[in-house]
């Protein structure tokens, strides 16, 4: 196969090659590149104006027809904010590159070379310099303005009421990491990391007692949700197409994202008529290999069915008892009065979950 | 008029059939003539063979990779005997995928865009548009080039050794670019990236140092600033951006080297990779991102800015008429030179910089904008009731305003911070660049070379090949690059090996092999062009003395110049380099050569008052 595409290449040139000589020929024995403004001028000249016809036809196909494979529309509130200023700006570079080219591409048709017109000098106009000067500098102003406004309010610090979800990227999976009960986080340290303790929960600090690591993130709705954001050895960068999010994962420096999503998986699935429908996280800033592969699956509950999630999930001391002993001593004990508490609510959620499912096929 | 004319061409002959016999013609042995060639001509030859050599490995790569992202199921055994080891069972290993999307981005934006675009035009054009003998130094400029090959020895070698060439994106970014174990690309790929662009740095600085003086010290009488042709701006206002920037790229690379081989933490603090928590505590990833960035966004105008002052110089000529705006014109290359500074962060709205830095950069990124808008408008207006003459190298400027217009427009919507959230590392971005940078700075190239070829080898290129050959090409990257809007609207992220582990990312199939699709065929198109190119050397026609009927000073010179440039005195500069379709005038143009004493019917206002030369003289002491 390699070795015919190379005779193929070959087999090429010596036909552009021929084709070439007797095309310098026919040009020679009629003198026609001597003169400007010949036939090949002509069909040049056509060609342009045919291009914007065909050119914007495709442009009209492929935008009706691709519409289907876009994104849902937003899941977040300040998703809705950011798609909007995108259709806008899209909108206005729209016109602008139609009418600009309308005027690239005819105009070569129309001033093609024409052996008894001289064309017009015209070397300055002060006025329409300044014309499309101005004008540009207000448009994008305007956007420059409601980007602002729309930038700052999706930076701004996240509400203390927020719910608090960690996310670690590695190479090549996110891991992620709820505070537990006490609603904060405990600290971590990356060289308390190892084969199971894999974001270096640091256990000097009581807060990390009752921490506990997910599979998939999960969120409640309309709540706001903050993403305090980790990588523990390249840079990795969190994408939530659905969300209109993205933060990169820098090691040694957390960096965090909020944002408040406003449909729930289950609205979702409805909603795009696909039952399988499922929110994703994504890496979007390349980290070797498997950069391709660091998808984890993101669900979105009401309220209510989030923290039945929340209060069935076993913290990672009462999952792995051994590291108890990296708890300081005066701390132990609190440790396991932590463990004794996260298996009672975990056993009561797990009840619950139970006598749920026996409901539900009653 | 008719007298210079005939005077020149009287030399031109004498030229042709003395050889030997130039007043500054160096007789030398094959190798002091075109291998260590201090002549800026033959080194701008050096650079542009070169630049189509690297041209055509980034085209492969870019042809390979497109086959995995068109047709990821593809048995890609066919490639075992170039690839190798690098195709496992029929599939192309996702590490060496990445290793030639950062070869190709390197290759085409460093070693096609910057040496091949830069080093032949600025070195061609230069000395021979100011009328200048050569360069400042003829000997900088030699060894601009071979520490330029020296470069790409070391780079095109690291594609061959076993771990593979660098592997992390063009921008090398840490930690991934600075611990070795991170990825194979990591380790000796990485070690000769950065030696092979230290040397390029080198090169770039040697070249653009002369340049700036060239430009400043050795105009010919009468080359007034103001009389210069776009192209010299164009390229004077490049070399300084370079001499500005790379040295900072310089120094985000030795940080780097530090941090790989000498345990300094500029870039890396707390970091856990294979088992093993490393020592190096407090750096910051995100300051080689700033350093980075600080070329790299400047880069981007060191690629296009030559383009642009190229198409500048090519529309006006073969639309006859005086570029609209020269005035206008160098501003807005001051005006974007200036900007090309202070917008660099904009690549890094979500890397976690403080959000208020963010809203700052994107207010100064739009402002460049205005003299963007403002080079297209005047070139669209350069066109309006011109007398349009479609030589190849006006429809690739043609062509080149076209990209510039369609990939600009979606720098407004990435330069906006809120919106850039979401389209921040899709296709988007690599749809926006190609189209803006990539394609538009390639179109001026190839225009530069459709254009000058009769200067730079004495003969003509087959100009049909090269309608073709432009056709082929512009509606082949609007192919290619038009639907990746579509795919990075839809969130397709970029540098992915393949998209089926995603839900959300599943769809676009076929328009992603519609793209490899006219990705190859506009690759083999260029095939054209590297035939024309070299057929025409040795057997294209003739070219006459001045085949566009230009006004600049090259096309004074010999058909074939020597070293030296001109025969007998450098011609005096009386106007600027526009006088198309001048009222009144008997031709379509008057060349830069010819004093207004002798164009008395077509003077304008103003003009009057330089008939005596006086002004003139003063104007250039």
């Amino acid at each position: 196969m390699f070795y015919l595409i190379i005779a193929a290449l070959v087999l090429l040139f010596v036909v552009i090659g021929l084709l070439v000589r007797a095309q310098v020929l026919i040009d020679i024995f009629t003198k026609s590149s001597e003169k400007r403004g010949g036939l090949s001028n002509q069909i040049n000249g056509l060609l342009f104006p045919v291009f914007f016809v065909f050119g914007l036809a495709g442009f009209i196909w492929l935008t009706v027809s691709s519409k289907k494979y876009y994104l849902p529309d937003s899941a977040s509130i300040h998703g809705v904010r950011t798609d909007e200023l995108f259709w806008i700006t899209m909108a206005i570079i729209t016109i602008v590159f139609i009418a600009t080219h309308l005027l690239l591409f005819f105009f070569p048709y129309v001033y093609q070379f024409k052996e008894n017109r001289k064309a017009l000098f015209y070397p300055v106009n002060h006025r329409l310099e300044f014309i499309w000067t101005v004008i540009p500098a207000i448009v994008l102003s305007l956007l420059v303005f409601s980007g602002w406004k729309v930038w700052s309010d999706i930076t701004s610090e996240a509400p203390a009421n927020s719910v608090v979800v960690e996310i670690i990227g590695k190479q090549f999976n996110w891991m992620v990491r709820y505070p537990g009960n006490d609603l904060s986080l405990g600290k971590h340290n990356y060289r308390k990391i190892d084969e199971l303790n894999t974001v270096g929960i640091d256990f000097s600090d009581k807060n990390a007692f009752d921490d506990f690591m997910a599979g998939e993130v999960h969120i409640p709705v309309n709540k706001p949700i903050l993403f305090k954001i980790r990588a523990r050895d390249v840079l990795h960068s969190v994408f939530a197409p659905h969300f209109r999010l993205k933060m990169d994962a820098v090691p040694g420096m957390p960096t965090k994202f909020w944002f408040t999503p406003t449909i729930t998986s289950a609205d979702m699935k409805a909603k795009t008529g696909n039952p399988d429908f499922t929110y994703e996280i994504a890496c979007t800033e390349v980290c070797g290999r498997g950069h391709f592969g660091m998808r984890i699956p993101l669900v979105v509950h009401e309220q209510a069915e989030y923290e039945t999630w929340f209060k069935a999930q076993q913290s990672f001391l009462s999952k792995n008892p051994d590291y108890l002993k990296m708890v300081p001593d005066n701390l132990k004990k609190l440790a396991e009065e932590s463990i004794q508490n996260n298996k009672k609510s975990t056993s009561v959620a797990s009840l619950n979950k139970v006598s749920q499912s026996v409901a539900k096929s009653n | 008029m008719e007298s210079i004319e005939l005077q020149h061409h009287a030399h031109a002959v004498h030229g042709h059939g003395h050889d030997d016999h130039h007043e500054d013609h160096e007789e030398g042995t094959f190798l002091t003539k075109y291998i260590f060639s201090q002549d800026h001509k033959v080194i701008a030859k050096q650079f542009l063979i070169s630049g189509i050599f690297w041209a055509i490995i980034g085209g492969t790569l870019s042809s390979l990779f497109r086959i995995q992202l068109g047709f990821p199921d593809a048995d890609m055994s066919f490639l075992k005997p170039i690839l190798g080891g690098w195709i496992e069972d029929g599939k192309l290993n996702p590490e060496f995928y990445l290793a030639m999307v950062t070869m190709h981005g390197t290759i085409m934006v460093f070693f096609v865009l910057t040496a091949g675009l830069s080093g032949t035009f600025s070195n061609f054009l230069i000395p021979l548009q100011i009328g200048a003998r050569d360069m400042a130094s003829g000997f900088l400029n030699m060894l601009s080039y071979w520490f330029f090959f020296a470069s790409s020895v070391i780079m095109l070698w690291s594609m061959f050794i076993e771990t593979g060439p660098a592997s992390g994106g063009w921008v090398i970014y840490p930690p991934l670019s600075a611990v070795q174990t991170a990825s194979p690309g990591s380790g000796l790929g990485m070690t000769m990236w950065l030696s092979a662009m230290a040397l390029f740095i080198v090169s770039s600085l040697l070249g653009s140092i002369n340049y700036v003086s060239t430009v400043i010290n050795m105009r010919t009488k009468g080359m007034t600033f103001t009389r210069l042709p776009l192209t010299i701006w164009a390229f004077f206002f490049t070399a300084i951006i370079g001499i500005l920037s790379f040295p900072v790229l310089l120094s985000a690379a030795l940080l780097l080297i530090f941090d790989r081989s000498m345990g300094t933490s500029f870039y890396l603090s707390e970091i856990y990779i294979n088992g093993e928590a490393l020592p190096n505590m407090g750096g910051s990833p995100i300051l080689f991102q700033h350093l980075f960035w600080f070329l790299g966004h400047p880069e981007v105008y060191i690629v296009l800015l030559p383009a642009l002052g190229i198409t500048s110089e090519i529309i006006a000529v073969n639309s006859r008429k005086p570029i609209f705006g020269y005035k206008a014109m160098i501003g807005s290359i001051m005006a974007i030179t200036l900007l090309s500074f202070i917008v660099w962060a904009h690549h890094m709205f979500v890397t976690g910089m403080n959000p208020f830095l963010g809203s700052i950069f994107m207010f100064l990124t739009l402002i460049i904008a205005i003299p963007s808008a403002v080079k297209a408008f005047n070139y669209i207006t350069t066109l309006w009731r011109g007398n349009i003459v479609f030589t190849p190298g006006m429809l690739f400027s043609i062509g080149l305003v076209s990209f510039f217009i369609s990939g600009g427009l979606t720098g407004v919507a990435l330069g906006n911070s809120a919106i850039d959230i979401q389209l921040h590392d899709t296709y988007f971005v690599v749809a926006h660049f190609h189209l803006v940078m990539g394609s538009a700075s390639f179109f001026g190239m190839v225009a530069g070379v459709y254009h000058w070829f009769p200067k730079m080898f004495g003969r003509m290129l087959n100009e049909k090949l090269g309608y073709v050959h432009f056709w082929l090409t512009f509606v082949g990257v609007y192919c290619i690059f038009f639907p990746m809007h579509y795919t990075g609207i839809a969130g397709f992220p970029r540098r992915y090996y393949s998209f089926t582990s995603y839900d959300a990312f599943k769809t676009f199939g076929d328009l992603n092999s519609f793209i490899s699709v006219a990705a190859i065929i506009t690759f083999g198109a260029q095939l054209i062009f590297v035939f024309n190119f070299f057929y025409s050397i040795f057997r294209g026609r003739r070219a006459p003395m001045n085949p566009w009927r230009a006004n600049t000073l090259e096309w004074t010179t010999p058909i074939n110049p020597g070293h030296g440039n001109w025969v007998g005195e450098i011609p005096h500069v009386y106007r600027w380099p526009y006088d198309y379709s001048k009222p009144g005038a008997d031709e379509d143009f008057i060349m830069q050569t010819v004093p207004f004493a002798e164009t008395a019917s077509s003077n304008l206002e103003g003009e009057e008052d330089l008939v005596e030369g006086e002004p003139i003289e003063k104007a250039h002491a």
